[in-house]
């Protein structure tokens, strides 16, 4: 039963490697046998899925805006966009300045050539910490700081799309895409908000971004492979992606009362942390996904599995323990996306709802088909590290 | 029987426990005693060699086991030596709090001492630094380093150590994060998702880069020769923060929930507000209209009139910018009447605490309630004439204080303010 403060989806904005916006993904997604875009070389032995060719001009109007940010603030900012874009909330003084706004972030980039300068200088200075003091005050640019502050994505989708009703940002690797999407959904529930701009970006073409896995030893190395098969290979398991996901969530009253159209209505959000060190991932797993899926018929899982070999494989048990689940695992095509991940999840769960239709498996050898229309489909999160989350999406 | 529920019918959040740590001490009672004592905290900085560097001074937290292991380990333990003391306060099991945990902290990068030390490893390849460090990397057999760099971490220990309830969320809105880390409380408890809520702010990242940033910004006081009298809010010589380190903690919790247990009531969370800007990425729009909403969306949340307030702790950070826009907004909002209600600024002693200052200060409000005492604004030697207001100069006053307004801004357009009584009305 619909109720006036259900919690819809409105606008879906998107940027992966495969292209920028719902429309392309859905086409690329619905073709069977998609290939992904890959990029072994720049960062090798590590294969990252890039960013497409972008014009930032298409979002981010004026030049100054832009070289205020680096690509990764700007890739949010655009995604942000598109989102407010695809429903009918940009340039609307009113919506906007009455919007909300959660916003899951990691760090910008770091200047990689001061860096490597500062090193080098280290390898034959013992007084590294005068070094430090010398190359900082005189190389580093002002403005990096402000690219690189994780509240400034934010705070740039303020500046350029004027989102001013509040603006919150949440750290902590994909855990933050999953809460920044429970509390948004948890506030329009509650008669806290009535719309919210919610979602991330994650730009991993840079060298810093993959050391944040590889401190652990997380990414995969060697020849490419699908998201379900890379236990026993080379490295950790995972392949990044740059790309990003925003969604316009609304309550359900305020939506209709806007006459937008509604892909989808957004479920149970339902999160946890595992002690993992303790192995109850397994079951922690399992516990959401009673909490978040009623038991029915047939389910289609929009899954954010990372690759990383232990959360993957704890994922996968618990999800091909269900018969009537058909699990997709997204990375397989758009490479991890960390803070963005959950976000992505969902929006494809909702295109899938609104489409009326599944995807055709990512990964033949791993997935299995799905027949029929998808009237819910779950999208999950589980951490490659730490924090676990799953959604159900369901027809609007 | 007590009324537990709000003008607008919500459960009241009540505040049963405190925790602060801040370069004038560990914990309550130090800390006030000598905030109300007008003691400042700011000092030399020997954290790190002070070449090259225009500013000298901070009011760094160098006293803890972890003040010289880097950023994430020192902001870990200000989090929870406040959040212990905190629940302690508040008479729960500090192993076992059973609520939700949201945490304001600093974004997080790898630590200049370990960049230099993962790549100086292993000097034999002819590769690029990054290439090197990622070689090196992938051969760590702990985590250690790792954790460091992953914005979750600090709060996933926080939640073994205190045994929060679910996934804890780790937040930054700038300099307003302690305030939002609150406000996040108050609405979940508001929304009936729990009884308790312990919001953490905590900042243990003074090293030498984040400091060279702020400066690259002029945004930091070079006032080094007399470090204790830098901090000038509102002063016409004022000329920049002083950066330092801190964290706060409250235990949140509704009313209800607290008078069952037998709980002491240390004050309410009436109220919170926000209003983002979308001037400037570091600057406020000129005519204050964002701040002056984050303050009026906070009194409207409290449910109180501009009159009820009897006085704001400010955000007063000492830069030129942040204190004329501070002001601009109270005049607006209060009227006339600002020139004769006290409005004091904490940072004038503790510097400004960045991710804590927030919750360090909503700390510092609440015991100004309770003990009937308003920390003055030290260094108010010099006032700027084109700001008048009653900063408490130099000295402490007794006062009965029911109600404050407690604001916080920050760059990228945060402004969050929260007002907090205290009595549950």
């Amino acid at each position: 039963m619909s109720s006036p403060r259900d919690v819809v989806i409105t606008g879906i904005g998107l940027v992966s490697s495969l292209g920028e916006g719902p429309d392309a993904h859905w086409q690329k997604l619905a073709q069977p046998g998609l290939q992904p875009v890959l990029e072994a070389a720049r960062f090798a032995p590590y294969t990252v899925h890039p960013l497409p060719e972008i014009d930032w001009n298409l979002q981010i109007a004026k030049r100054g805006d832009q070289r205020q940010m680096e690509t990764w603030q700007r890739l949010g900012t655009y995604v942000a966009g598109l989102a407010l874009d695809d429903a009918g909330i940009k340039g609307n003084d009113e919506l906007c300045t009455t919007m909300d706004m959660v916003v899951a972030a990691g760090g910008g980039e770091r200047d990689e050539a001061v860096d490597a300068a500062i090193l080098a200088a280290s390898e034959s200075r013992n007084d590294r910490d005068v070094l430090l003091n010398e190359k900082l005050t005189t190389e580093l640019r002002p403005t990096l700081f402000l690219a690189q502050l994780s509240n400034l994505l934010a705070g740039n989708i303020s500046i350029v799309h004027k989102v001013t009703g509040s603006s919150r940002t949440f750290m902590g690797e994909e855990g933050a895409g999953v809460a920044a999407v429970e509390t948004a959904a948890a506030r329009i529930r509650s008669g806290q908000s009535t719309h919210i701009l919610v979602g991330g970006a994650f730009q991993t073409e840079h060298s810093d971004m993959l050391l944040g896995y590889e401190l652990a030893g997380y990414l995969h190395r060697g020849p490419w492979k699908p998201v379900w098969q890379r236990q026993g290979a080379e490295g950790g398991g995972v392949v990044t992606g740059s790309g990003g996901a925003f969604l316009v969530l609304e309550q359900r009253e305020h939506a209709i009362s806007r006459g937008r159209k509604i892909y989808a209505e957004l479920g149970p959000v339902v999160s946890g942390r595992a002690r993992r060190s303790r192995g109850e991932l397994d079951t922690e797993i399992a516990s959401l996904l009673s909490q978040a899926a009623l038991p029915g018929g047939k389910l289609l899982a929009l899954s954010g599995a990372s690759g990383a070999h232990a959360a993957t494989t704890a994922e996968k048990a618990v999800l091909d323990a269900n018969p009537a689940i058909a699990t997709r695992g997204f990375s397989t095509l758009t490479g991890h996306m960390k803070e963005a991940q959950f976000p992505f999840a969902v929006a494809l769960a909702a295109l899938a709802v609104e489409r009326k239709a599944a995807y055709p498996v990512f990964d033949a050898a791993a997935e299995k088909p799905f027949e029929g229309i998808p009237a819910s489909v779950l999208a999950t999160a589980i951490g490659y590290h730490q924090f676990e989350g799953m959604a159900l999406v369901n027809a609007a | 029987m007590a009324n537990l529920n709000d003008h607008m019918g919500r459960p009241i959040v009540a505040v049963t426990g405190i925790g602060v740590v801040t370069s004038l001490g560990v914990g309550k009672t130090d800390n006030w005693a000598a905030l109300t004592s007008g003691t400042s905290g700011i000092h030399p900085i020997t954290r790190f060699p002070i070449d090259q560097l225009n500013t000298r001074i901070s009011g760094m937290v160098d006293f803890l086991p972890s003040s010289s292991k880097g950023a994430s380990p020192l902001t870990y333990e200000l989090a929870e030596l406040a959040g212990l003391e905190a629940v302690t306060e508040a008479g729960l099991d500090s192993s076992d709090f059973g609520g939700p945990l949201f945490l304001a902290s600093p974004p997080v990068e790898l630590d200049w001492a370990e960049r230099f030390s993962l790549y100086n490893s292993d000097k034999d390849k002819d590769d690029t630094a990054a290439e090197r460090l990622l070689r090196v990397a992938r051969s760590l057999r702990e985590l250690d380093i790792f954790e460091t760099t992953q914005f979750g971490s600090i709060a996933d220990r926080l939640a073994d150590r205190l045994g929060t309830r679910g996934l804890p969320i780790t937040l930054s809105t700038a300099c307003a994060s302690g305030a939002t880390a609150i406000q996040l409380g108050v609405e979940a408890i508001r929304r009936g998702e729990c009884d308790r809520a312990l919001s953490i702010g905590a900042d243990g990242s003074a090293t030498a880069e984040a400091l060279i940033r702020f400066s690259l910004l002029s945004a930091l006081s070079t006032h080094n020769d007399i470090p204790e009298k830098a901090s000038k809010p509102f002063s016409r010589d004022r000329d920049g923060f002083v950066l330092a380190e801190g964290s706060g903690a409250l235990v949140l919790e509704s009313l209800e929930a607290a008078l069952a247990r037998g709980a002491t009531i240390l004050g309410v969370l009436s109220g919170c507000g926000e209003k983002a800007d979308d001037f400037h990425r570091t600057r406020s729009k000129p005519d204050a209209s964002p701040a002056i909403a984050a303050v009026r969306a906070a009194l409207a949340d409290a449910g109180l009139s501009e009159e009820e307030i009897d006085y704001v702790n400010a955000h007063g950070t000492s830069t030129p910018e942040n204190d004329k826009m501070e002001h601009l907004a109270l005049s607006t909002v209060f009227g006339e009447r600002i020139g004769s209600m006290p409005v004091s600024s904490n940072k004038s002693m503790i510097g400004h605490t960045l991710s804590a200052a927030g919750a360090v200060e909503a700390a510092f409000s609440l015991m100004t309630m309770r003990e009937g005492v308003i920390p003055p604004t030290i260094n108010y030697d010099n006032p700027d004439p084109a700001i008048v207001l009653d900063v408490v100069p130099n000295k402490k006053r007794n006062a009965q204080v029911r109600t404050v307004l407690s604001n916080s801004f920050g760059f990228g357009g945060q402004n969050t303010c929260l007002v907090m009584a205290r009595e549950p009305v």
